[in-house]
């Protein structure tokens, strides 16, 4: 389970009217089983791109992705994605937004109750089981994006991918949030692939960050392996050197290296 | 060395935050109440203010009504169509034959045509204006007939009602189907093109079957945009029916108001706008209360 997620000499071209644009350019990746990967990169690196290839929304252009052996083909529910906008229906409650995705996955097999147990399962891991009948529009940003990834979760997904996530939250919500998502994937072991332009969320998170070249035709242009033990706290790890050198390390890739020219 | 500045760090940065945003949400408050006090004291409440208005405005209209009527000209004063209402409105549902009917059953007729007529263009004008938003092609074909046919009066419809079903009422029904028609399907239509790419990613990632796609969120998407088409349907329908009816006769506020006039009953053609009015309000204000309970967020 080494490489349970393949990504092959992956390349994107999207036909724009001002002609072709290549956002991504033979893109290698292997994410093992358990492993939580964040891709970084300025903002227009085609890091969502990549997330989207994942997630089977686009079709690459070139190379092959692969999921547990099998060809990527099209989005479908072995993939949970995390919208960074939370993209939950308004005219469903909470518990209703998690039972769409719970039924749609299992409810061929299982009967009702369990599919009810699931849904309030979900919701509990993510500590909204008080919230379940409130629509999304009675919940703050940070309850949304619970929600959002209670239902991503809830369907077990082979991967769990989120698009930046907690970038349009405030700075202590988007604190509990990362510390949640810690514990959750600790607990569910869930592979993760998660896009961010934040360092510190992606230091903190990950096991590896894959850190993205500029576009147009952006590529990998390194991967560091983040070495901190398990479980993290974010207040311990601020003063220990290590934290400070990966950290370094991501800043001088992202603001050395690849400092966009007009930003 | 990174001991003492990690200790540093976390105090400036994070514990005095949660604190000054308390006391700044206090200050705003302690800010802010005296001055909506102020305003609380100084001005009546908002409602008082409205009611206060309405009453002015009624009072405006009807005094200038009794005003114009007293310069002569055969237009009855608010009083003697007052008189005339009371008589009217004491038996509204009597009748003497097909051509003497109470004003009720004028109503009532008239509110039937346009609920077969616009029931009839829901349900043709909603599904179609589902086809035209979610396929393109669809959508070129329709556009040229539609705009086309949309600034044509309904009226203008009649003729054809009454050469193919030879008869009045349902020539009338007709109209208001046609005039019904467009809104319903330009509206759904619209609704469904603007169902948010948010949505129908869930649905794409969930990889949801066609049928639940379109009954977890396309419909319950599109429903405000469809009860917005609904209203300007009914409101258009009710518009058109007192027109039709006076060219197709039979029972209806639209004749009656004819019927009126040959009778020169003056005080009885206001009575019936007021009628007329005071059912397209009603209409409305149902719609309103629909829409505002299918209105997320």
């Amino acid at each position: 389970m080494d490489r349970y997620l393949r990504i092959e000499n992956v390349g994107m071209t999207f036909q724009t009217a001002a002609g072709p644009f290549v956002a991504i350019e033979r893109v290698d990746l292997a994410v093992r089983k358990g492993e939580f990967v964040s891709l970084i990169g300025h903002s227009g690196c085609g890091k969502s791109t990549l997330l989207n290839l994942i997630a089977g929304l686009l079709r690459p252009s070139t190379g092959v992705l692969l999921l547990a052996e099998r060809e990527i083909a099209g989005p479908g529910p072995d993939r949970g994605v995390v919208f960074q906008n939370h993209s939950l229906l308004p005219w469903l409650t909470c518990y209703g937004n998690v039972y769409l995705a719970v039924e749609r996955v299992f409810g061929a097999k299982e009967p009702r109750k369990t599919l009810q147990e699931r849904t309030r399962a979900a919701l509990a891991l993510v500590g909204l089981a008080h919230a379940e009948q409130r629509y999304p529009h009675e919940l703050s940003g940070g309850m949304k994006q619970r929600v959002g990834i209670a239902r991503a979760l809830a369907i077990e997904p082979r991967v769990l991918l989120l698009d930046e996530p907690f970038g349009a939250l405030d700075a202590l919500t988007r604190a509990t949030l990362q510390d949640e998502l810690m514990r959750i994937v600790a607990q569910t072991a869930t592979t993760v692939v998660m896009v961010t332009h934040d360092v510190d969320e992606a230091v903190l998170l990950s096991d590896r960050v894959v850190m993205m070249t500029n576009g147009p035709a952006a590529r990998v242009g390194g991967i560091i392996e983040v070495d901190l033990p398990r479980p993290r706290d974010r207040v311990a790890l601020a003063g220990r050197r290590r934290y400070m050198e990966l950290r370094a390390t991501v800043m001088e890739f992202l603001y050395r290296r690849q400092l966009r020219p007009a930003a | 060395m990174s001991a003492p500045l990690a200790r540093v760090r976390p105090a400036p940065t994070s514990a005095p935050h949660p604190a000054a945003r308390e006391l700044a949400a206090r200050a705003d408050a302690a800010g802010a109440r005296p001055a909506a006090a102020g305003h609380r004291g100084a001005r009546a409440p908002d409602w008082v203010l409205a009611a206060l208005g309405t009453c002015a405005g009624l009072a405006a209209f009807v005094g200038l009504w009794a005003l114009v009527a007293r310069q002569g000209g055969g237009l009855p004063g608010p009083a003697a169509v007052w008189d005339a209402a009371a008589v009217l409105f004491a038996d509204p549902f009597y009748s003497k034959g097909p051509n003497d009917q109470g004003i009720g059953w004028n109503v009532l007729a008239s509110l039937r045509r346009v609920a077969i007529g616009f029931g009839l263009a829901a349900a043709l004008g909603i599904p179609l204006g589902f086809l035209i938003g979610r396929f393109r092609f669809l959508s070129h074909m329709a556009a040229p007939i539609i705009a086309l046919l949309k600034p044509v009066s309904p009226l203008a419809w009649l003729p054809i009602g009454l050469l193919v079903f030879k008869a009045a009422n349902p020539a009338a029904v007709w109209v208001i189907f046609v005039c019904s028609l467009w809104p319903m399907i330009v509206n759904t239509a619209a609704g469904v093109r603007q169902v948010p790419q948010d949505y129908l990613n869930v649905a794409r990632v969930l990889a949801l079957p066609e049928w639940k796609v379109f009954t977890a969120i396309l419909l319950p998407a599109v429903l405000p945009h469809v009860i917005t088409g609904v209203r300007l349907s009914i409101g258009v329908a009710w518009l058109v029916i007192v027109a039709a009816e006076m060219l197709t006769g039979g029972v209806g506020i639209g004749f009656w108001v004819w019927d009126e006039w040959n009778n020169l009953k003056v005080e009885h053609i206001l009575i019936a706008i007021l009628t007329i009015g005071a059912v397209g309000l009603a209409l409305e204000q149902v719609l309103v209360l629909l829409a505002r309970r299918f209105r997320y967020a």
